[in-house]
């Protein structure tokens, strides 16, 4: 699709930072109601991403009292005002589809923590 | 014929997404249309009817045979690959060698794409006509995508023509209407129109004026 790319330019957004599966996201949504625009945060784990380009989405996953809601957004869409990786998470993943299953203790995803070699080797 | 028609031929280049202006995605095709040349105006006088010819896209000079090469030279052009008419009502205001570019369209616009649909190669009667096919159990044997019944016995002792088999399947001349122009790119020569056009990429399309629009 490098034909493309011209076209595309303008519509990547760079502010966005770099998550994967098993991330807990802040997504700050834009609301629009009536004439007002306000902005609404989701924040759940990350359960996938999907495609790529342009059309990439992510799925967002939370549970809101006792009941489990699914937001997919284009990645690159104009209506996330920002997006904040609340944590990352030690997942073996790329999709985890098997969250959905589980509730309560199950449904917890470790959080990563960088081992000091990682550490090292980012520096060095 | 009482509305003013334009055409413009451009290249197939892909599809891809925007967003408008509430934020929704909108797919689009992007052609790269244009520029493309008037090579000949037909009048009434002469021709009998109003139309305005266009060519467009590079060829080698070498391969233009001799009739095609002195059109282009009437004209005051460099020979092109493609040539199509557009019959049009203000065929007049146009002049020989006149360039036309996206410009002629506007954002919003509906208009009328033509193309060369993909061939399948030869196709069974699922994937070219739709037909449902045989059951999958109950003794069906080898014949799960076969039509069933093309006709009678005796009466009428033939197959009826036009009736829908297997054969070959797309390559065929296609007109998508009413589709919306998303954005226009006049600096790249790129027009985004809304949904999608026949032909793969790197397709020949032919873009003009909604025949329809009128109507609406």
């Amino acid at each position: 699709m490098k034909t493309l790319d011209v076209v595309d330019a303008s519509s990547f957004r760079d502010d966005i930072p770099a998550f994967r599966a098993g991330d807990n996201l802040k997504v700050y949504v834009k609301v629009v109601e009536g004439n007002k625009t306000r902005v609404q945060m989701f924040q759940g784990v990350v359960i996938g991403r999907h495609g790529s380009g342009l059309g990439e989405t992510f799925t967002v996953r939370k549970v809101s009292y006792g009941v489990g809601v699914e937001r997919k957004f284009p990645v690159h869409t104009p209506i996330i005002e920002k997006i904040e990786v609340a944590s990352r998470g030690d997942v073996r993943r790329a999709k985890l589809y098997y969250l959905r299953g589980l509730k309560g203790k199950k449904a917890k995803i470790r959080e990563l923590r960088e081992t000091p070699k990682e550490v090292a080797k980012s520096e060095g | 014929m009482s509305h003013n028609v334009k055409g413009l031929l451009g290249e197939k280049l892909g599809m891809t997404q925007v967003w408008d202006e509430n934020n929704r995605v909108v797919p689009v095709t992007v052609v790269k249309a244009g520029p493309s040349v008037v090579t000949q105006v037909r009048t009434p006088e002469i021709d009998g009817y109003s139309a305005v010819q266009i060519a467009f896209g590079a060829i080698d000079p070498r391969k233009v045979n001799k009739p095609d090469a002195g059109h282009f030279a009437k004209a005051g052009v460099t020979p092109r690959r493609h040539i199509v008419e557009v019959r049009t009502p203000d065929a007049s205001e146009y002049t020989l060698g006149q360039e036309l570019t996206t410009e002629i369209f506007e954002t919003g616009q509906v208009v009328d794409v033509v193309g060369t649909t993909k061939g399948k190669g030869f196709a069974g009667v699922m994937k070219r006509h739709g037909f449902h096919g045989l059951r999958a159990t109950h003794g069906v044997n080898k014949k799960h995508r076969s039509a069933g019944s093309i006709g009678g016995c005796a009466t009428p002792g033939r197959v009826f023509k036009g009736m829908k088999m297997a054969g070959r399947m797309g390559g065929d001349r296609q007109t998508t209407q009413n589709l919306k122009v998303q954005a226009i790119d006049a600096e790249r020569g790129l027009i985004l129109i809304k949904g999608a056009v026949p032909g793969p990429k790197g397709g020949l399309v032919f873009i003009h004026t909604a025949v329809k629009e009128a109507q609406q």
